[in-house]
């Protein structure tokens, strides 16, 4: 069985069907892809599935388990984590601390133990800065853990975002154009990162990319949106040479 | 390596502060032991903790949590009153002072945290202006209530009225305790410098240790993304309102040590009040947004500073005023940002060294 | 009849939250900040008038026209020093501390010059009023002019706004202020326009708050602004026609409770009423929904 199953989600706004009845069936540990111009209603499917909207219908199925309609922190707790178009990070607290509220759900104990520093405070702060440092190595974020996230350059803000969202320790991982701003370079260690997650955390991933170097590089498996409907889906290679999803892309 | 160094320096911060704290006890113990420090300013010792307890309190809302609460001298407001009533209650039953005072604090920080768990209920589904214009409101409720308030004691329990003393019914031989607009009189003088000092450090334990934590790290997830914080599972209404229940507790034990300070306790517009909430404000401003150490020296030194300079008291409000204006455009307004990082010492060494490196 | 009486004070109160709740519902609208000392600009404009009525003994007349451009000059000032340099800051807090600074600021430069005791304002409208069903209902002269003035300005603004080519902007700069600029409208100059229009108000609402109730202190501002943001929220921030209706019915209700409960809680009342509102219908009676964007 899939591990993400979206049957028919439909949202409106006011009248406009920014996304009409869209389904999307992802296997467990695939690379999937979901590209569309400007405005096709991409980012709106993310937040659907994040509930950060609720879908006026249709279902979303995780593992299993009906999400449909559920709160964006619920849904997190399920199993899906992800990043943001423009970057959303805690900039006032370091590149290390992003990531350790990241793990909130994971490693816990009480606030008065936090106040009054007992052992568990100090046994489960050490295994979070472990796990914390394990995690800013595999992008090679170690080396400024201790940097206001704030004053990270671009492309490393983007990666500490998925360091982030991989610490809630997610069974599926929204990107949402993960390469916007790179440069070439960039993009294909980006590339080679996100391979590394998905080979070595055992992840799913689907993310809205631009760059159609690394959507044909990576994505096992593509949806093409227009105007909030799929025009197309099925093997990248497949779906990239689909004369209609040329046409919306390049127009007439 | 650079982790374990920043641990430290986290820890040195947080070590300096409590240094300075104990440190500054030490001279005005000192000073009063030898008679040096007069008498005037032995009066202003106990206020000085009460101010810094509530910059410490209100700075956890407005550095923390990132919102502004304009109400907290109303919960200053509720343990001044609930710990003085418990006081004159228990006079009789509890001898011991220090033992009764410890209670009466416990009662005034228990009840201003519910009232701030009960406020936060509605306040914290808003943010920004809206928030502190209704804790505001909330504040002005709370002054408001208490002038109406009558309270008494007999042999029966206790007796409550909002009309007036003779609707409290009382038998022979109770005795009122609060009297609406008259307030508490004769709450007993337990406040004293130590224990004052005592709270403060307890305040810092809480706070700071509270930043330091899972759940510190939780409430500044929010101030700084609230939509992120929520996208990786942080329950927003849960930590914003443990900061807001602990400040209103602190803020609870800066009115017990008031109400115990002074004979004759009633809530009006200058000590509870909107204007209260604004003074705390301004220290908290002036010592950094965020700052607690800050706090304290800001708190500190305001208090006292009016008294050294009693020729400019006139121009001391308006002092306050501009130096709050000014404080504000110099640390927030994008241009001056911009200005400073430009001209920062430390920028300027940094270029330096990479220079030299290269 | 005593209700009636009441019920008509209240209106007139309300009138004045009105006027005052236009200043704060157009700025929050515009520059999207809270004015916290919109308040105290009605109270220089009560004390222009009473320096000008009463220390230079010159026609009323010409104190509320001087008042008038008093506080149009001061709300333009306050904007561009204070205001203006923290627009694009990164914290939301810091204008609205900046303004509760101004605030703070206004009151005691009027503390220093005029001092803490209240002084006696004359009122401006020496008109007696009208006495109705045989004496039993009178109506005073300032409660008159403080409704028909309310109306008159609400008619005016309204017009202004749909009409005018500085309104239009009004309108598109509170809807989207980016957009505005890229449109080739002065953004800069139209909320300076706004901070302008309001504080105009805000000197006749402290001219007829003052006439109503003739004790002038440093502080007379302060209640009065934080009840008329009240009503601003009341009616549904940014909007105008919401502000005159939200004034009016938080004018009604302290003055009823004033009569009918208690007097010393009627501010309590005033504020619940805010809660209440933000409780139930956080955009007030005639405000719109706003949702983040993610």
């Amino acid at each position: 069985m899939a591990l993400l199953e979206v049957k028919n989600i439909t949202i409106s706004f006011g009248g406009l069907k920014a996304v009409n009845s869209f389904s999307v069936s992802i296997e467990k540990g695939q690379l999937y892809g979901l590209i569309g111009p400007n405005g096709a209603g991409k980012t709106t499917v993310f937040n659907l599935l994040t509930g950060v909207y609720k879908p006026d219908s249709g279902a979303v199925e995780l593992d299993g388990q009906n999400i449909t309609g559920k709160s964006t922190i619920e849904i997190n707790h399920a199993g899906i984590a992800r990043t943001f178009q423009n970057i959303r990070l805690f900039k006032e607290l370091s590149v290390l601390d992003n990531v350790k509220v990241g793990l909130h759900n994971e490693y816990k104990y009480s606030t008065l133990s936090g106040i009054l520093r007992l052992p568990s405070y100090w046994k489960t702060e050490k295994q979070m800065n472990e796990r914390a440092m394990e995690l800013l190595k595999v992008f090679d974020l170690d080396g400024e853990a201790s940097t206001l996230a704030a004053n990270l350059p671009y492309g490393k803000q983007r990666k500490l975002e998925i360091a982030r969202a991989l610490a809630t320790d997610p069974k599926l991982l929204l990107l949402d154009e993960p390469a916007a701003g790179m440069n070439p370079n960039e993009t294909a260690e980006l590339m080679e990162t996100i391979r590394f997650v998905r080979d070595n955390f055992d992840m799913t991933i689907l993310l809205i990319e631009h760059d159609m170097k690394l959507v044909s590089g990576i994505c096992e498996k593509l949806t093409v949106l227009n105007f909030g409907a799929t025009l197309a889906c099925g093997e990248t290679a497949q779906v990239l040479n689909d004369p209609e999803v040329i046409k919306a892309y390049l127009g007439e | 390596m650079k982790k374990t160094s920043k641990a430290k320096n986290l820890l040195k911060g947080d070590f300096l502060t409590y240094l300075l704290v104990i440190v500054v006890y030490a001279v005005f113990q000192f000073m009063i032991a030898n008679g040096s420090l007069g008498s005037l300013y032995e009066g202003l010792l106990v206020p000085v903790c009460i101010y810094v307890i509530m910059a410490l309190a209100l700075n956890l809302v407005v550095g923390i949590v990132g919102e502004l609460s304009l109400g907290h001298a109303g919960f200053m407001c509720v343990g001044a009153f609930s710990g003085a009533i418990f006081s004159k209650i228990t006079a009789d039953m509890i001898t011991t002072d220090l033992l009764r005072f410890v209670l009466a604090i416990l009662v005034g920080a228990v009840t201003a945290a519910v009232f701030g768990f009960l406020i936060g209920i509605p306040v914290l589904r808003l943010n920004g202006d809206y928030l502190a214009i209704v804790t505001l409101a909330f504040g002005e409720i709370i002054k408001n209530v208490m002038n109406v308030i009558y309270l008494g004691v007999d042999e029966k329990g206790l007796h409550f009225s909002m009309k007036d003393e003779l609707a409290l019914n009382l038998a022979e031989g109770g005795k009122t305790i609060v009297k609406g607009p008259q307030g508490i009189i004769g709450t007993p003088h337990n406040s004293t410098f130590t224990i004052g000092v005592v709270l403060i450090l307890i305040t810092l334990v809480i706070v700071l240790n509270l930043i330091h934590s899972r759940s510190g790290r939780a409430i500044m997830a929010i101030r700084d993304n609230r939509i992120a914080a929520e996208s990786i599972g942080i329950n927003i209404t849960k930590y914003k309102m443990m900061a807001f229940v602990i400040s209103a507790a602190l803020a609870g034990v800066a009115g017990v040590l008031y109400s115990h300070n002074i004979s004759s306790l009633q809530a009006q517009p200058q000590n509870f009040g909107y204007n209260m909430s604004i003074m705390i404000l301004v220290y908290v401003v002036l010592g950094g947004i965020g700052n607690m150490r800050g706090s304290i020296i800001a708190a500190a030194i305001l208090t006292v500073l009016p008294e050294m300079l009693r020729e400019f008291q006139d121009y001391r409000m308006l002092m306050y005023a501009i130096v709050l204006i000014l404080m504000m455009l110099f640390n927030w307004a994008p241009a001056c940002r911009r200005f400073r990082e430009r001209y920062s010492l430390k920028r300027i060494f940094a270029k330096k060294n990479t220079k030299e490196a290269q | 009849m005593s209700f009636i009486n009441y019920l008509i004070s209240g209106i007139s109160l309300g009138s004045i939250y009105a006027i005052i709740a236009l200043g704060y519902t157009m700025v929050y609208g515009i520059a999207k900040m809270l004015n916290f000392a919109h308040g105290d600009v009605i109270m220089v404009g009560a004390f222009t008038v009473y320096t000008v009525s009463r220390t230079m003994g010159m026609n009323p007349i010409i104190g509320v026209l001087l008042s008038v451009v008093v506080c149009t000059v001061l709300g333009m000032l306050i904007e561009r020093v204070a205001y203006k340099p923290l627009r694009g800051a990164s914290s939301p807090l810091a204008v609205l501390i900046t303004a509760i600074g101004v605030s703070y600021l206004l009151q005691n430069l009027a503390l220093l010059i005029f001092g803490s005791t209240p002084v006696s304002f004359t009122s401006v409208i020496p008109w007696k009023g009208i006495s109705l069903a045989g004496g039993k209902l009178n109506i005073s002269g300032v409660t008159i002019v403080t409704i028909v003035a309310c109306i008159i300005i609400m008619a005016g603004l309204t017009s202004f706004i749909r009409h005018s080519k500085a309104g239009q902007a009004m309108l598109a700069v509170s809807e989207d202020k980016g957009a505005a600029q890229l449109m080739g409208i002065n953004v800069n100059g139209t909320i300076a326009l706004t901070f302008a229009i309001g504080s105009a108000l805000a000197a006749l609402a402290g001219v007829l708050l003052c006439s109503a109730y003739p004790s002038l202190t440093p502080y007379t501002g302060a209640m009065p602004g934080i009840k008329a943001f009240v009503a601003a929220v009341f009616g549904g921030i940014g909007s105008v026609p919401g502000a005159m209706i939200g004034g009016i019915l938080l004018g009604i209700i302290e003055n009823l409770s004033k009569a009918y409960i208690s007097q010393q809680l009627s501010d309590a009342i005033v504020f619940a009423v805010l809660i209440v509102v933000l409780l139930i219908k956080p955009t007030g009676i005639m405000g719109k929904n706003i949702q983040e964007k993610v």
